[in-house]
């Protein structure tokens, strides 16, 4: 392979770098009214009146837009395929409001000034009523979040709003209790997890126009624009031909821009005034009114042989979807389905679970989708259990886990919100990940810890992780080359570049299979009018599925160029050679350049172009060891990472120092939900973490070392032997760091996120009870 | 009010309101290099230089720059095309919103350190908060850069 697995630099990092205008606001009409939202001062209460004359009496408000004004139709901003598995309980503005910071009304105006002005003066009077804000007290709970009528499920999810319940789920293999009956050991342990914050760096925004045709048109910094179109016709009831979506460069998403936030209420402005309009989000909005990360209670049951053959998994899932069922049922299976066949030689397995409403800021996707919750969970648990067996927790997983060849029943049980899908693990490289990583991390001498001096010990954790390659059956990718003059080509994709390097990648894999370079691709993603379908950067889809898309689509390409060559070579197919800028037959000869430009203007001129499109009938998962070293202070409980070793399965890597960049970025925002990001709510349901003074991301002050490395893989269903890596690197660090600070002094966090504190609470327990290190 | 800078060589005079901060009078006139992140001082995106040191633009006020010297990456266009490559070679640019603000601290880094240590080079850029890299290709992007531009 000549452009795929080789060092390319981003095709767009310089001219963003140097400026160029490419992210959603830079491309904002100039004229356009600000809109701004009224939001929610009580975590639940009802509209009992709502008065907008004064804001409305003031120069230069333009709309203020109340639930009087909108469609009472229910939707889900989800930004999902259709029907989607997330309940439709959410209207564009109701008359509830049921977390701190929801929205109560829209005003635009000439400028911010004025319209946050008119805020002010729009009076509202509420009923206040008790919010739930303790997810393990909601169902039954005699406060019902989503009384109204009008929501609804799209197919059964378990949906019982009544009993505040968004979703349920339960699956088993083989009968659990007998199993856990037979099991020399067994360990019950509960962990909970935590809200995290995506922070992006470029908060939520689009714009709105309509165009000479009289289209709406919005730009988007969305990761689905095509989910975005539907949604918006679906639910403001105008016709979907009458809408179109660019996605300019996006600055971050992380899955918090899978969701529809703000379009629904630009798209109403515009079409109500005819006038363009812009939203922006604050920061303080992003973090308030946005979305989180589902906080999880898992209860894990594990039982073994005394020589460590794992023989049964237990666990339960209480998910709290905040105030609007968004991925409520998807976020946590994927907890269940891309976790539990790490362990694949079990006699039983069984899960299970509720997503439930609170009153908290909406849960929604967020990188890592429920697998980083249910691993911090279960690689906790599977060190717990060592520890009882007094076996080395390596050992213990080279024993039990999932080898190459070997395939789980869980992924014909399970899937995303529906059935899964039956695969075997053509590619799995875990023995080799792991013993790597052993190396790297240099376990043989650090394991358990090694004293440093009398307050420091220096110690290592490890976890194992799976993800998915896209969903089967559902996710399809699309994409169209075009052949132009001089012999460059253009490549369009409904994918969805959003800062993992898609463009670059995608335009790597289109170059290698028409035998040129990236420089003659010239991408452009997306835009629902002039790009072909795409379900969006999700579920670690776009290398895999959009990717395959485009070997598919260049395969066509490359064929109708070979037939127009033995149409102006005048010789067979067969005999013709083509090696990317020039074919030849013999001494017949003509290149790329002249061939394109005879068909473009000299003999019979035509355009070529080639669409294809690709639906995974899999998903197979990259996987991947990591490895925590840390120095604990056994006085203070404060630690130091050292170095987070990862080595990866995933596949060929189509560009390895962006995929590089893909796990390392994963690494630190799983260190920053294992550390010390937590979303934090009042006595009344207020986020107190609501900028980044009180909601600390990782900086570069905290990053010492990240040593990351591939395991060579060939992924024969994937586009040049490629699986996904866009969330694989977040599931480890929470339980590598937890494994580790057990091993440093004994004490044993199940309560994210890992904090000084806490270590300094559990030696001193320890120390009182005489236990521990 | 009228307020004259010296933004990027050229002298350029704004009608601002006294409450206005430089980023909204820089993006209101169209200067989109310079990016919002959080207009609350706490995560570096809207960093320019200020007669030639790193500044938060949504944290200070127009009115206060009366014939100060302004530079976002339009200014310095060479340099930050040369920054760039570094950043493509580690593969350390990702969505690339803090980029343009990351550009400009570097470059008054490069100008203000002498042979920093990785921990002064970490300890100049700690303010430009970047959600995609991990950091660590962007440091050793930075760290090239640096010596090759000795």
């Amino acid at each position: 392979m000549k452009v795929v697995n080789h060092k390319t630099s981003s095709i767009d990092g310089k001219g963003i770098m140097m400026g160029r205008p490419a992210f959603t606001d830079d491309l904002a009409d100039p004229n356009s009214l600000i809109v701004k939202i009224l939001r929610s001062p009580h975590a639940f209460a009802k509209i009992k009146s709502i008065d907008a004359s004064q804001a409305l009496a003031l120069e230069g408000v333009e709309l203020v837009l109340t639930h009087h004004d909108v469609p009472k139709k229910s939707y889900t901003r989800a930004g999902q395929g259709y029907p989607e598995p997330s309940p439709h309980d959410k209207f564009v503005l109701d008359e509830y409001v049921r977390y701190v910071g929801d929205e109560v009304a829209c005003v635009a105006a000439i400028n911010e000034k004025t319209a946050e002005k008119a805020l002010k003066l729009i009076k509202v009077e509420y009923e206040v009523y008790e919010p739930v804000l303790d997810f393990e007290k909601t169902i039954n709970n005699p406060t019902i979040i989503h009384p109204e009528d009008g929501i609804h499920e799209m197919f059964p999810i378990g949906y019982e709003p009544k009993k505040n319940i968004a979703a349920a789920y339960q699956m088993h293999i083989g009968d659990v209790e007998k199993v856990l009956a037979s099991c020399d050991v067994v360990i019950q342990e509960s962990f909970y997890t935590q809200a995290q914050a995506h922070s992006m760096m470029e908060p939520h925004t689009v714009n709105a126009r309509l165009d000479f045709q009289n289209r709406l048109t919005l730009y988007s910094s969305t990761q689905t624009p095509f989910h975005v179109r539907r949604i918006i016709a679906q639910t403001l009831d105008i016709p979907i031909s009458k809408i179109r979506v660019i996605k300019p460069r996006v600055g971050g998403g992380f899955g918090g821009k899978q969701a529809l936030h703000g379009e629904m209420l630009v798209s109403m402005v515009t079409l109500k005034t005819g006038k363009p309009s812009k939203i922006y989000f604050t920061r303080k909005e992003v973090f308030e009114s946005t979305y989180t990360r589902h906080p999880m209670r898992l209860d894990i049951t594990l039982g073994s042989t005394k020589d460590g053959k794992l023989k049964a998994i237990d666990c339960y899932v209480l998910s709290d979807t905040g105030a609007y069922g968004e991925h409520a049922l998807t976020v946590f299976m994927v907890t269940g389905s891309k976790v539990l066949p790490l362990y694949n030689k079990v006699d039983a397995v069984r899960f299970s679970g509720h997503a439930v409403y609170t009153n908290h800021v909406s849960a929604g996707a967020f990188r890592g989708y429920g697998a980083i919750q249910g691993n911090f969970a279960l690689e906790s648990a599977i060190d717990i259990l060592c520890e009882k067996l007094k076996m080395d927790p390596i050992l213990f997983r080279q024993k039990n886990m999932i080898l190459e060849g070997e395939t789980s029943p869980i992924f014909e049980i399970m899937g995303e919100g529906t059935e899964g899908t039956a695969m075997m693990m053509e590619t799995c490289k875990l023995d080799y990940c792991v013993k790597r990583g052993y190396d790297l991390i240099d376990w043989k001498k650090k394991y358990p810890r090694v004293k440093m001096n009398d307050h420091q010990v220096k110690s290592v954790g490890m976890a194992l992780a799976m993800q998915g390659s896209g969903i089967p059956y559902i996710d399809m990718g699309a994409a169209t080359i075009k052949l132009n003059d001089a012999g460059f080509y253009n490549l369009m994709v409904g994918a969805t570049e959003i800062g993992q390097g898609s463009d670059t990648v995608l335009a790597q894999i289109a170059a290698e299979e028409l035998l040129t370079t990236v420089d003659k691709m010239i991408v452009y993603s997306s835009d629902t009018d002039l790009t072909p379908f795409d379900t969006g950067a999700y579920a670690s889809s776009t290398t895999y599925v959009s990717g395959n898309a485009v070997v598919k689509a260049a395969k066509i390409m490359k064929d109708m160029l070979i037939k127009e060559a033995s149409r102006i070579l005048n010789v067979e197919v067969k005999d013709i050679d083509f090696n990317g800028s020039s074919f030849k037959s013999g001494k017949h000869e003509i290149s790329l350049e002249d061939l394109a430009n005879q068909i473009t203007y000299n003999h019979e001129q035509k355009q070529l172009t080639a669409t294809s499109s690709y639906v995974g009938h899999k998903s197979p998962p990259p996987f991947m060891a990591g490895f925590i070293e840390v120095d604990v202070d056994t006085e203070t409980g404060e630690f130091d990472i050292k170095d987070y070793v990862s080595v990866v399965d995933c596949g060929v890597t189509i560009n390895p120092k962006l995929a590089q960049g893909q796990v390392e970025g994963g690494i630190v925002q799983g260190l920053g939900m294992a550390t010390f990001e937590d979303v934090k709510y009042g006595r009344k349901g207020n986020l107190l973490s609501n900028s980044f003074l009180y909601y600390k991301i990782p900086t570069a002050l905290d990053i010492q070392k990240l040593t990351t490395e591939f395991a060579e893989s060939y992924e024969e269903s994937g586009p040049f032997g490629a699986k996904s890596v866009g969330e694989i690197g977040i599931d480890t660090p929470p339980a590598a760091l937890a494994n580790a600070i057990y091993n440093a002094v004994g004490v044993r966090i199940q309560r994210l996120p890992i904090t000084p504190e806490k270590i300094l609470k559990g030696i001193l327990e320890n120390k009182a009870k005489g236990v521990g290190l | 009010m009228k307020v004259k800078l010296i933004l990027n060589h050229k002298n350029r005079t704004f009608e601002v309101t006294p409450d206005e901060y430089l980023l909204d009078t820089l993006r209101n006139n169209h200067i989109t290099s310079v990016k919002k992140g959080c207009n609350q001082s706490t995560c570096g995106v809207c960093t320019v230089l200020l007669d030639g040191k790193p500044i938060l633009s949504c944290s200070i006020l127009t009115v206060l720059l009366e014939g100060r010297h302004i530079t976002t990456v339009d200014g310095i266009q060479s340099e930050v095309d040369k920054i760039s490559n570094y950043f493509g070679e580690e593969g350390a640019d990702q969505c690339g919103f803090c980029n343009t603000g990351l550009a400009l601290t570097i470059y008054a880094l490069k100008k203000e350190l002498k042979n920093p240590t990785d921990d002064e080079i970490k300890k100049y850029i700690v303010g430009n908060l970047c959600r995609c890299s991990g950091y660590q290709a962007q440091f050793l992007a930075i760290k090239k850069y640096l010596e090759d531009s000795l």
